[in-house]
């Protein structure tokens, strides 16, 4: 076939556009690796400024694993059984609540975030611990694992399977536990990959909402930003693509793998 | 235990958190928004005063630009990475949404690394022409990061729907003599809108919201979330913030909603 000058082109915006996405995720790898950044490769090599990292931030590292599990269980034990409630409920109610709660991913975390400080600002202990973030990144995380799991409950026959365990006589919280949860696990899965991975990169909500007690990775990568050199900024950036890329990569593995399940 | 019952457990969770930190705060941030020194007056500030109606101008601008320039990108992209495969497919693929779980401030250093003072951009051109080209904080440079942040999303979602595109059309058509302007115009994107327009939204919402670039660019260009920011935390004054999240948040959601509702009419009627 011969190949038409409009799909060449298309080669071509593609290939820079790659570029474009790929290139600045390389050099910060590169910066945060060289010795001098601006002298060039010819410097040499270090991980002195990851450790230097280390040193001033680990911390917030290891904030984030934690505000990351927290958020995970919280919407494992709200999102998981509320999905559930509302394909069995279906029908307009089931609708508008799935709206509402859908809402943080609409509305900018800024204003989510002025909300709350504006509603819990005054309850000091609970506006100081790190649980005031964990809300925050649950308020916005929630959608997506009730999203994924309600997308898994539509595509199988639950209904069938409930009322099979029910006339075996299981009660209707054993059957939730041990005949719908584990045929939903594939969407569990997938929601609890999103969450953790949005949970660590999340800062609008983060920025308004932390105090210096609770800083979490990303705040912490916007005062390097703003305040430490190249070479650190660049390292502490390494720290952020080691925790989130196997994340990502998990994602996709994920929905690889049901892809092909649901094809066979 | 009866199914109602059930039910009612099952949800009960959901209902006490989404009360609690949703519903709740929702409602005292609107109420904060009406308390200020012009009570109700206070909701349409962000039109009434200059300094909050070009902020909101420029705001709109920046985010309908990065939607029309991101659907382009993202549209062609998407054709051409739908039906080709070659080695490393994958992995560009996966390179290609990695900026989707960047937080906004991230996206803003890979752009001062791209066009900063020690960036790519400035470094080459200064090798070749002697000058440091330095855009990463300008208009351009935040555009930049807006492509940056948006592309990744938009691609995903048009890609899924080229994929399921019959190449047979386009192959019919081209043998018919039709130009590619007539195949994309007739063919293709009739059947990539409804991921266009689902795109286009999501990109549109996002870039409206979008803090932590702008943030980091530190340019002084005010975009809403930033004045939000700076109204709450340097002017201390929580009903003019409240107001302006308020008017934000109005304007994002309901973009989203009338895309949604447009492309799933769409769906519907094709």
């Amino acid at each position: 076939m011969r190949r038409q000058w409009t799909s060449t082109a298309g080669i071509v915006i593609t290939a820079l556009l790659s570029l474009f996405l790929v290139v600045p995720v390389l050099l910060s790898v590169y910066a945060g690796l060289a010795v001098n950044y601006a002298r060039g490769p010819s410097a040499g090599f270090t991980l002195d400024w990851v450790g230097q990292v280390w040193g001033l931030y680990a911390d917030t590292v290891w904030r984030s694993l934690v505000v990351a599990l927290l958020t995970l269980v919280v919407t494992l034990l709200i999102g998981v059984p509320g999905a559930y409630a509302l394909v069995r409920k279906g029908g307009r109610f089931a609708r508008a609540v799935e709206e509402i709660v859908t809402l943080p991913v609409a509305v900018p975390g800024l204003a989510l975030a002025l909300a709350l400080i504006l509603s819990y600002g005054g309850a000091g202990a609970f506006r100081q611990s790190t649980l005031f973030v964990v809300v925050g990144h649950v308020l916005f995380t929630l959608p997506f694992m009730m999203r994924s799991v309600i997308a898994v409950l539509e595509t199988i026959d639950w209904r069938t399977l409930d009322e099979g365990a029910a006339s075996l006589g299981a009660p209707a919280w054993r059957r939730f536990i041990d005949v719908i949860l584990p045929n939903v696990r594939p969407g569990i899965v997938a929601g609890a990959l999103t969450v953790v991975t949005l949970s660590i990169g999340e800062f609008n909500l983060t920025w308004m909402m932390h105090t210096p007690m609770t800083k979490t990775l990303p705040v912490g990568l916007a005062d390097a930003y703003a305040s430490m050199r190249l070479e650190i900024a660049s390292a502490y950036t390494i720290v952020f693509l080691v925790m989130v890329i196997p994340l990502l990569i998990g994602v996709q593995l994920v929905a690889d793998f049901t892809e092909k399940r649901t094809a066979s | 235990m009866n199914s109602r019952r059930f039910d009612f457990f099952l949800i009960l969770p959901l209902a006490i958190f989404t009360l609690a930190f949703l519903i709740l705060p929702v409602a005292r941030l609107i109420a904060e928004a009406g308390s200020g020194p012009q009570g109700l007056a206070g909701f349409l500030v962000i039109l009434t005063e200059a300094r909050f109606r070009n902020s909101l101008i420029v705001t709109l601008l920046l985010a309908i630009v990065t939607t029309v320039a991101t659907l382009a990108v993202a549209t062609i992209a998407a054709q051409t990475l739908a039906n080709r495969r070659f080695t490393g497919r994958g992995l560009l693929l996966s390179m290609l949404t990695f900026p989707l779980a960047f937080p906004g401030v991230v996206v803003g250093f890979m752009i001062i690394l791209f066009g900063g003072r020690l960036g790519l951009v400035g470094s080459v051109t200064k090798s070749l022409v002697g000058t440091n080209v330095v855009f990463a904080y300008s208009l351009f440079g935040l555009f930049l990061g807006y492509l940056y942040f948006s592309v990744p999303r938009v691609l995903l979602t048009i890609l899924a729907a080229a994929e399921k595109l019959d190449p047979s059309l386009v192959e019919a058509a081209r043998s018919l003599g039709a130009s590619p302007f007539a195949i994309q115009r007739d063919v293709v994107l009739p059947a990539l809108f409804p991921a266009m327009y689902t795109g286009g939204a999501l990109c549109f919402a996002t870039a409206m919201g979008a803090f932590g670039t702008a943030f980091t660019l530190a340019t002084n260009i005010d975009v809403v979330p930033l004045l939000i920011y700076t109204e709450f935390t340097l002017a201390t004054n929580a009903s003019m913030a409240a107001a302006i999240s308020i008017a934000l948040g109005l304007i994002t959601w309901a973009a989203l909603a009338i895309a949604r509702n447009r492309a799933m009419r769409d769906v519907k009627g094709g």
